[in-house]
């Protein structure tokens, strides 16, 4: 038990790790900034592209989809981050993980946000055309605010994942939470600081966590 | 224009979805100031006609006038043309995420770029004119079916339509509410509005219609005044139907 204590539980340690650990949060707070608006924006225009009235557009959109969407991030990341350089591309490690992000982000977000828009009935869209809205104004004023309300928990579930994917970042050694976790953790022999990465991520996300449960639980009522 | 003179004119029309021909060629002018009516069994086609006058159908023949403007030529502006024609629908299609005023105001807004303030006016206006000002600020869910299809229309009124073309706008109504929108129907044309109906309101067609047209499998099988269609109608088929439908 003590073994356990000192190992995992150690709160010298916790406190000699904790400004390496809080600049590794503001990293990961960061990196949310920037991948989750990327994925949403994404997510938006894989969602118009797939219900488009142009089958080469849809077809295109769901090839594209169906490949982010199988391919697992990981892999994605280090191709982008160790392949592209052979190609003549080379990207910072921050760029390389909202490039990997937006592409996996976009896929799942588009799939959410594009069941949203199914779900609103034609009638929806013929009343606002019958009064000379535009099929853009027509999404914009009348079918996405909609779409969205009916999947926004999804789309908040959606966002936690990402949020707990970005600890990805830390095999491009970028300097995220988790990648903190990990070089405190190297430097003192000693497991708490990832103890202390996991609470800090509980924090974060636990207020989101009931927030989408309580979402869910409002427009189910 | 005269004031005689056929603010929409349909000649030809012609709407297929696939293989199946659902409008087989029919000619139609509703004329200014007037209710036109429009009868026939459920899948006749009635409401396809109804949904091609503003191209929300696309026909596969056949010419479309209203006002002198053709709406069937390639290259129709269409978002201009739809503001010029008002419609209400069986199921009232009001924006739940806006209040009664809110539906009223978008296209105000974001058609005709009306300020916020003259939109506002503007849909006070048409929601007292439907008996509904005082509910402005609620949301359709908040709203009776009979008040909602008022929304409606006040809302396809808000963009001063040359004519107004409703689909079955009590058919989706309990029967006591059917009698509020019918009363706001009846004032629009006592203001001189050119209508098109589309409905199973017999009693109301017979006191407030100017001309029935009776279609059945996608043609037009009858036209006349009420009078004519309801007492003394000139083809078997009509007849039949006529005393089915009012049993």
């Amino acid at each position: 038990m003590d073994a356990l204590i000192t190992q995992f539980f150690n709160l010298e340690i916790m406190l000699k790790a904790w400004p390496m650990m809080l600049r590794g949060l503001g990293m990961t707070v960061l990196l949310c900034l920037a991948v989750i608006p990327l994925g949403l924006a994404g997510g938006l225009i894989v969602a118009l592209a797939s219900t488009s009235s142009s089958r080469a557009v849809r077809w295109t959109t769901a090839i594209l989809v169906d490949i982010f969407r199988a391919v697992p991030p990981l892999a994605l990341l280090i191709f982008i981050s160790a392949g592209l350089p052979f190609a003549g591309i080379r990207l910072s490690p921050f760029a390389a993980v909202c490039l990997s992000f937006f592409l996996n982000n976009s896929a799942y977000y588009g799939e959410i946000i594009r069941a949203g828009i199914e779900s609103i009935g034609d009638g929806q869209r013929q009343a606002a055309r019958s009064t000379g809205l535009t099929a853009l104004q027509t999404q914009a004023y009348v079918v996405l605010p909609q779409a969205i309300r009916n999947v926004l928990p999804d789309l908040v579930s959606n966002t936690i994942e990402v949020v707990k994917l970005t600890s990805l970042a830390s095999v491009v050694a970028f300097a995220e939470l988790l990648y903190s976790a990990e070089m405190a953790r190297s430097v003192t022999y000693n497991a708490s600081p990832i103890v202390m990465a996991a609470l800090m991520y509980l924090a974060l996300l636990w207020p989101a966590v009931r927030f989408a449960s309580s979402l869910e639980h409002k427009l189910k009522s | 224009m005269q004031d005689d003179a056929a603010l929409l004119s349909i000649s030809g029309l012609r709407l297929s979805y696939g293989a199946t021909e659902v409008l087989k060629g029919l000619d139609l002018e509703a004329r200014r100031g007037e209710m036109t009516f429009i009868i026939g069994p459920s899948g006749s086609g009635k409401s396809s006609l109804l949904r091609c006058c503003n191209r929300l159908e696309e026909p596969s023949a056949g010419r479309i006038l209203i006002a002198g403007e053709d709406i069937t030529k390639p290259g129709a502006n269409l978002n201009r043309i739809r503001r010029r024609i008002g419609m209400v629908f069986q199921s009232f299609n009001l924006y739940p995420h806006m209040t009664a005023a809110g539906n009223v105001r978008l296209a105000l807004q974001k058609v005709l770029k009306k300020s916020r303030s003259e939109a506002d006016a503007i849909a006070m206006a048409q929601l007292d004119r439907v008996g509904l000002s005082g509910h402005a600020h609620q949301y359709p869910a908040q709203l009776s079916g009979g008040q909602q299809q008022r929304v409606a229309i006040a809302r396809a009124l808000a963009l001063e339509p040359a004519i107004m073309l409703f689909d079955e706008p009590t058919s989706a109504l309990d029967p006591e509410l059917v009698g509020e929108v019918l009363k706001v129907m009846r004032a629009l044309k006592d203001d001189g509005m050119t209508m098109v109906v589309v409905s199973h309101e017999m009693r109301f067609a017979r006191s407030a219609a100017d001309q029935v047209v009776f279609i059945a499998e996608g043609r037009i099988v009858e036209t006349g005044p009420p009078e004519q269609i309801f007492e003394n109608p000139q083809v078997q088929r009509t007849r039949d139907f006529v005393a089915q439908a009012e049993h």
